[in-house]
């Protein structure tokens, strides 16, 4: 997947070069405002950590733009996508992943929702003074590993370092460019009655997870973040049925937002069934004690897509053989009525809407 | 999830369902006007939204959704008292996550958080405390909220705040007693309510026998209700039974968690900290007369209101509003004038709208689509 421009050899020189070597070469412990001055100690950071760990011949040219021939693009698709996301999770490390995986799975899962085969990233970090280059060199880290796992390239950048108290520790901004095929058409406003809902496995687990890690609530369980990239799943999908209506990665608010987005879209009404959603016991036993429904908890490796029904059943079955898409399954259907809204028949028998969430959600007294 | 899942089976909650029926058919009120039962607790309100129990039941059952939300009652000007302590820089203001977003007359506590209150969200008031030992050169206040089933944490923190000697710690004291509300409820001339599910939590502290007068004074039946969605049609079974069979008795079907004593330990920490106040304000009902706490004399250097200053305003409710008659089961949310256009979750107008767990609020969250166009989805995998 690595784009033609870019071959793999040079890539895997770095491992050997970087694994420790260019923390002993940085002179500084601690990100100090120098290495946001444009001097010396910048020049530093970006070559010692940003070029030699995101390694490729595009960043390394070190110019102010990433420059791509466009018939290369051309070969593979007739239309651009182009995304931006900002990341300011706290903690900045957590079961199962870190801000460096969030910063790349998110935006290649923004892409890849427009069925777009991501190709390159760019990554704009703001540091807080004071922040261990130890820490700022494991997030870099786990952004190559989490790019190259996906065929990725991290190709232009930008660091900015702010005063003590003006950030928290280390934000990271990713765009990203992908390509889509000329076949490919997916839009919220898509979905039709008779159409099914299906998701890519277990909801919530990101957001219990963060909250988890917080260390507020004095609970402990073994619950992961399901960080991970959705480009080839999507591809997979794709492959099966060029048609697929609505596509959305359910990140903060969950799937129940991303449903509503599309029901409001297409003017549907979504009709969910508790019972088919999959939902892990530790999910479902932490949302009991903090008062949490986990149809409005953030993922960061799920997809909701709306699809014809007669496609429904052979998409399912060839998202389960891709490791991303092992526990998929239809949660729902699309009916004409009611207009605009997500409803639920329970698992207990009775049937409830579905709202966009008011604000945060906020756990109940009592 | 063992000890839930066995709470929620849709087979049992299928055969309660006929069983229901089956009374509905013995009691004659039911053949001239819909029976009104109010839950009076407000996690009720959202079990019975959650999961969809009111449109599992007959049309001849009807719930009506009582003042049991202690965050939707607080009044506008106990909410603006609490955002003046906020503000004040040497104040931590520490609450429950939902009492955040009840708005004063002006603004909310997350709004005054965003101007730079400090204000923190805390799970219990021991946490309180805590921060209160970590940061002795500041004030930290809890604004205490909830009927007895709050009140005894809120006691014993007090109590082992005043062991440990730590003086930089109090509440706002805004805790309300279940029994003269429900009296208040009773006593109100336009009342459409036939029967009440007690609420459960607050009956583990009190027990069964307070609520002994509305069976016998006022003559309806009440069942202690739990809070799992098979307990509450369990109690509303339970509640029919009794009109089926004419008698007007306090029945409890929460068991499991309630004792008919209910916890002389908890009762004698709230007896030690607290006592009546002669009026206190409530959103949409007006004052009550002996519905609030306050801390005793010996207590006043916990108590926030002794300690500072404070605006202590009282503002009145919105006259375009009318919780009150919701509550007392007048009229439904939706007929209510501003139900949904001034008045939404967003932007809540009255008390019922502010929580999950006020009738309005659920009703706009949940119930709003009427029961003919949901069907529920048939899905196969």
């Amino acid at each position: 997947m690595t784009p033609p421009m870019l071959d793999r050899q040079s890539a895997d020189i770095s491992t050997a070069q970087t694994a420790n070597g260019w923390l002993a070469r940085m002179r500084e412990k601690r990100i100090t405002l120098a290495h946001g001055s444009g001097g010396k100690a910048m020049r530093e950071l970006v070559e010692q950590l940003f070029v030699t760990e995101f390694n490729n011949p595009l960043l390394a040219a070190l110019e102010d733009q990433a420059v791509v021939p466009l018939d290369e693009l051309q070969q593979q698709g007739t239309r651009l996508a182009f995304t931006t996301d900002s990341y300011v999770v706290n903690p900045l490390f957590f079961p199962g992943g870190s801000i460096g995986e969030l910063a790349v799975h998110g935006t290649i899962n923004d892409l890849a929702m427009s069925g777009a085969r991501p190709l390159f990233l760019s990554c704009g970090m703001i540091l807080e003074e004071g922040l261990s280059i130890d820490t700022l060199g494991e997030v870099v880290s786990r952004m190559k590993h989490a790019a190259r796992e996906a065929g990725v390239v991290i190709v232009t950048g930008d660091t900015k370092v702010v005063e003590r108290g003006a950030a928290d520790k280390l934000f990271v901004n990713t765009a990203g460019i992908g390509v889509i095929r000329h076949d490919v058409a997916i839009s919220a406003t898509r979905a039709r009655p008779g159409d099914v809902v299906i998701t890519n496995g277990y909801i919530g687990d990101h957001g219990i997870a963060i909250l988890l890690a917080r260390n507020e609530l004095a609970l402990e369980s073994s619950v992961e973040s399901d960080t991970q990239p959705l480009h080839e799943l999507v591809q997979e999908m794709v492959r099966v049925c060029p048609d697929i209506h609505c596509l959305r990665d359910a990140t903060r608010g969950g799937i129940a937002t991303v449903l509503n987005e599309f029901a409001a879209s297409s003017n549907v009404g979504i009709h969910l069934s508790e019972a088919a959603i999959p939902v892990h016991e530790t999910v479902r036993g932490a949302c009991e004690i903090l008062g949490l429904d986990p149809l409005y908890l953030a993922n960061e490796g799920k997809l909701v897509a709306i699809v014809p029904r007669e496609q429904a059943d052979p998409i399912v079955e060839a998202m389960r053989t891709h490791p991303a898409g092992r526990d998929s399954a239809i949660i729902g259907e699309v009916k004409e009525t009611p207009n605009g809204a997500v409803v639920m028949a329970t698992a207990f028998g009775g049937t409830r809407v579905v709202d966009t969430l008011i604000g945060d959600q906020l756990p109940r007294i009592c | 999830m063992k000890f839930i899942d066995e709470f929620r089976d849709p087979l049992k909650a299928q055969s309660l369902i006929r069983e229901i029926r089956d009374l509905v058919g013995q009691i004659e009120l039911c053949k001239r006007r819909p029976i009104g039962i109010m839950e009076v607790c407000g996690g009720h309100t959202h079990t019975i939204f959650r999961y969809g129990v009111n449109k599992m039941l007959p049309d001849e059952v009807e719930f009506i959704h009582g003042p049991g939300c202690p965050v939707c009652v607080l009044p506008r000007g106990r909410v603006d008292d609490c955002v003046a302590l906020a503000q004040r820089p040497d104040v931590i203001m520490t609450t429950f996550g939902d009492a955040m977003r009840v708005t004063g007359s002006k603004k909310s506590l997350l709004q005054a958080k965003a101007e730079g209150a400090d204000v923190r969200m805390v799970y219990s008031p021991l946490d309180a405390l805590k921060l209160a030992k970590a940061h002795p050169d500041r004030e930290v206040v809890f604004l205490a909220l909830g009927f007895e089933t709050t009140m005894p944490s809120t006691a014993f923190t007090v109590l082992q705040a005043q062991r440990e000697g730590i003086s930089n710690f109090s509440l706002f004291c805004n805790h309300i007693t279940i029994i003269p509300t429900i009296k208040a409820v009773l006593d109100s001339p336009d009342l459409q309510v036939d029967a009440f599910l007690g609420p459960g939590h607050v009956s583990m502290v009190i027990g069964t026998e307070p609520y002994r007068f509305i069976a016998e004074r006022y003559r309806k039946p009440i069942v202690i209700a739990g809070f799992e969605p098979l307990d509450i049609l369990q109690s509303v079974w339970m509640v029919l039974k009794q009109m089926a069979d004419g008698r007007c008795e306090v029945e409890n079907q929460y068991r499991r968690v309630v004792p008919d004593v209910g916890n002389a330990q908890a009762l004698e920490a709230i007896q030690t900290v607290f006592e009546l106040r002669e009026f206190f304000e409530w959103r949409g009902l007006g004052s009550i007369d002996y519905s609030g706490v306050r801390m005793k004399a010996p207590f006043a250097g916990y108590d926030a209101e002794r300690k500072f200053e404070m605006p202590n305003i009282k503002i009145a409710d919105p006259t375009s509003c009318q919780c009150g008659e919701v509550l007392k089961g007048v009229i439904k949310p939706p007929q209510c004038k501003v139900f949904g256009t001034s008045c939404t979750p967003e932007n809540p107008l009255g008390a019922l709208m502010v929580s999950t767990e006020g009738a309005c609020a659920a009703y706009y969250n949940y119930g709003w689509i009427d029961r003919e166009s949901i069907k529920p989805a048939k899905v196969s995998a």
